[in-house]
């Protein structure tokens, strides 16, 4: 008895800092957001003064809100393609015998293996010269690429768990290829294709290097890249608390989201049941 | 309901296996058909070409007098119960067992009363509204047998439905396929490899091997008279005990001693021009405890060496080793009454009954006596 309450507190305690650990960096920039410039650099952890200026600020101008649609748009139309494209590469390596399958899976493999940064300049040059540079379809195109091979491997793990059988059966049972797929195989994907998609999502939401080497203006500038660019008041004063804050804005949605949906998610991996 | 005709039925894959070669039957309407043989032997690719669910190379396939060949599963209207049952987790029961008729397009009302109607039968009506995941196994069973039988399909496919069973609910399980397939009389190919279940369930057992048919008979027939080698030791359990022989004027001599022929043996055996040396084979059964005859008719008394005694209850079964002089044949099992003295490691004479004896070429496998009486 003494015993599993020695331990139980020890997991409590180590728990407890590994928590504060991975949360004490998130905290300090949370503080930042809401310090008033004339105490910023206190050193403080707690803001003396609470303020929501730095929020009013970078809602004031469009710099902030113009790369937050753009931040908006291109992650949903990146991750709504790969995952679509995903999901169908993902069901023809699960399903289907076709020659080259190896080497496909092993060249999607191999595009997740590049260092993307020395792939940055050579985008670079086929962009300006194709017109896609500073557009939307400039990132989306690269972000759907490197977040395919990621969707094909989460989904295709999620459609091998699906019996064959279920989709014979269908099939006998008088289905079209089709509807086998769409009233069998998809709502038992789903969950995995929704995990997919916030994996994706939070790929291209915070990619950092693509968005500042393939955007100049901010036509196309996502939020990792704006704040970048964000500039105090006046000359002399650091754009600190506006960037903190403009970080929280961007973090703060994605982490309530997984939260809400991370019971389903899991939920939705292990309600199987699949077999007999 | 339909007849269903396989005509020279081949399966060979692009790398150039063959898993079915040349297959001709033809299970008339109402028929239960088993294939059975052992794993690897063809039984479950053809059964998925007559699904649909995989390619013909070659031959015809018809049903109900149509060549549905080219056919989708979908436009065949056969049923198929799958060996893991596959039903659709995300669906309840009743929605699992309407599904077919969902997709026919058939209305609310008619779909209700078909799925309840078969539920009862089934013994479902209380699990209706119940996912798979939460029924047990022998009810998951039931459940695939239900979206089978809702359909009222030309026939019924089913792949070794009873084999993720346990030993108990799977007897229960077969008498109850045996008398829902009599009540309906729907056209049925089963497929196992449990030759037990091809025995009991089927009126005519197709045994398979390497692709290609052994034989198709009733299941007294296969029993009674195996055309091969194969087809002798996979019907019946334990299986046939097989000897080698040597033919000597007009009898046999094994490792158990000289067994004599009678004048059927005898004349099968010239008719087939045997060779002088063959393989004889005997049934477990066709031995019995000399000391509990009362009389014999014929046949011949050994005397062999008990190794292993096992009883069954309703049956004692003697495992020996018959020597003869120098070589040690293989084991040989008899299956004799609970009557016995027989004892472990003492001596036993046993008499054989050999008028039932089956004589095989070795060579070839091919029955030498066993040809239709």
């Amino acid at each position: 008895m003494s015993a599993d309450t020695r331990r139980r507190s020890a997991w409590t305690i180590v728990n407890v800092v590994v928590v504060l650990y991975a949360l004490f960096p998130v905290w300090w920039i949370a503080a930042l957001s809401f310090k008033d410039p004339s105490t910023l650099t206190d050193g403080d952890f707690v803001p003396r003064r609470w303020t929501l200026e730095n929020y009013r600020g970078i809602f004031r101008t469009s710099e902030f809100t113009r790369a937050l649609l753009n931040s908006v748009g291109i992650a949903v139309i990146a991750t709504t393609v790969a995952v679509v494209l995903g999901t169908m590469a993902a069901y023809a390596v699960a399903r289907l015998r076709f020659p080259g399958k190896r080497l496909l899976i092993g060249m999607s493999l191999l595009i997740a293996m590049f260092p993307p940064i020395s792939l940055v300049s050579p985008l670079f040059d086929i962009e300006r010269v194709l017109g896609l540079f500073d557009t939307w379809a400039g990132l989306i195109i690269p972000y759907t690429t490197f977040s395919l091979p990621l969707a094909i491997y989460t989904l295709s793990a999620f459609f091998r768990e699906i019996p064959w059988d279920l989709e014979k059966a269908a099939r006998v049972d008088g289905a079209t290829p089709w509807q086998a797929f769409r009233l069998v195989i998809a709502p038992l994907a789903a969950p995995g294709v929704f995990t997919t998609a916030i994996l994706v999502f939070i790929f291209c939401w915070n990619d950092f290097l693509f968005a500042i080497s393939l955007t100049s203006t901010r036509a196309a500038r996502t939020v990792p890249a704006a704040i970048a660019f964000f500039t105090g008041s006046s000359q002399f004063q650091q754009p600190t608390g506006s960037i903190a804050a403009a970080a929280m804005v961007i973090t703060v949605p994605i982490v309530v989201f997984v939260l809400l949906f991370q019971r389903r998610i899991v939920a939705g991996l292990t309600a199987g049941a699949v077999k007999g | 309901m339909a007849e269903l005709v396989l005509d020279g039925l081949t399966k060979h894959y692009p790398d150039g296996a063959v898993a079915v070669r040349g297959v001709d039957l033809t299970v008339a309407d109402g028929e239960f058909v088993i294939l059975v043989g052992p794993s690897g032997c063809g039984k479950s690719t053809t059964l998925n070409m007559i699904a649909g669910l995989e390619d013909i190379t070659a031959g015809t396939l018809r049903i109900g007098g149509r060549v549905v060949n080219d056919l989708a599963p979908k436009d065949r209207d056969i049923a198929m119960v799958f060996q893991s049952y596959a039903l659709y987790p995300h669906m309840t029961v009743r929605q699992n067992m309407g599904f077919a008729l969902r997709l026919a397009g058939t209305d609310k009302a008619e779909i209700a009363r078909k799925v309840e109607e078969a539920a009862r039968v089934l013994d479902l009506t209380e699990h209706l509204e119940r996912r798979p995941a939460l029924l047990s196994g022998g009810q998951r069973q039931r459940v695939a047998m239900g979206r089978a039988i809702v359909r009222a399909p030309k026939a019924f496919l089913m792949d070794e439905p009873l084999s993720n069973l346990d030993a108990q609910l799977r007897v229960q399980m077969r008498t109850q396929i045996s008398r829902l397939q009599r009540r309906l009389g729907t056209t049925t190919v089963y497929v196992t490899h449990d030759q037990v279940e091809a025995m009991t369930l089927g009126d005519r057992v197709v045994v398979m091997r390497g692709g290609a048919v052994q034989q198709v008979g009733a299941p007294q027939e296969l029993y009674d008279r195996p055309v091969n080698l194969f087809v002798a030791g996979f019907i019946g359990s334990p299986a046939m005990n097989v000897l080698d022989a040597t033919l000597e004027e007009g009898a046999l001599r094994t490792a158990l001693g000289e067994l004599p022929l009678d004048d059927r043996l005898r004349r099968r055996l010239e008719e087939a021009d045997a060779p002088r040396r063959v393989v004889v084979g005997i049934r477990p059964e066709h031995f019995e405890d000399a000391a509990l005859l009362e009389q014999r008719h014929g046949g011949r008394t050994v005397t062999v060496g008990v190794e292993v005694l096992e009883s069954v209850g309703s049956d004692v079964f003697v495992h020996f080793t018959p020597q003869d002089g120098t070589a040690a044949g293989p084991e040989v099992v008899a299956r004799i009454g609970t009557a016995t003295r027989a004892a472990e490691g003492r001596p036993l004479e046993l008499w054989v009954d050999t008028a039932r004896m089956h004589v095989f070429d070795p060579e070839t496998g091919a029955a030498l006596t066993s040809a239709a009486r």
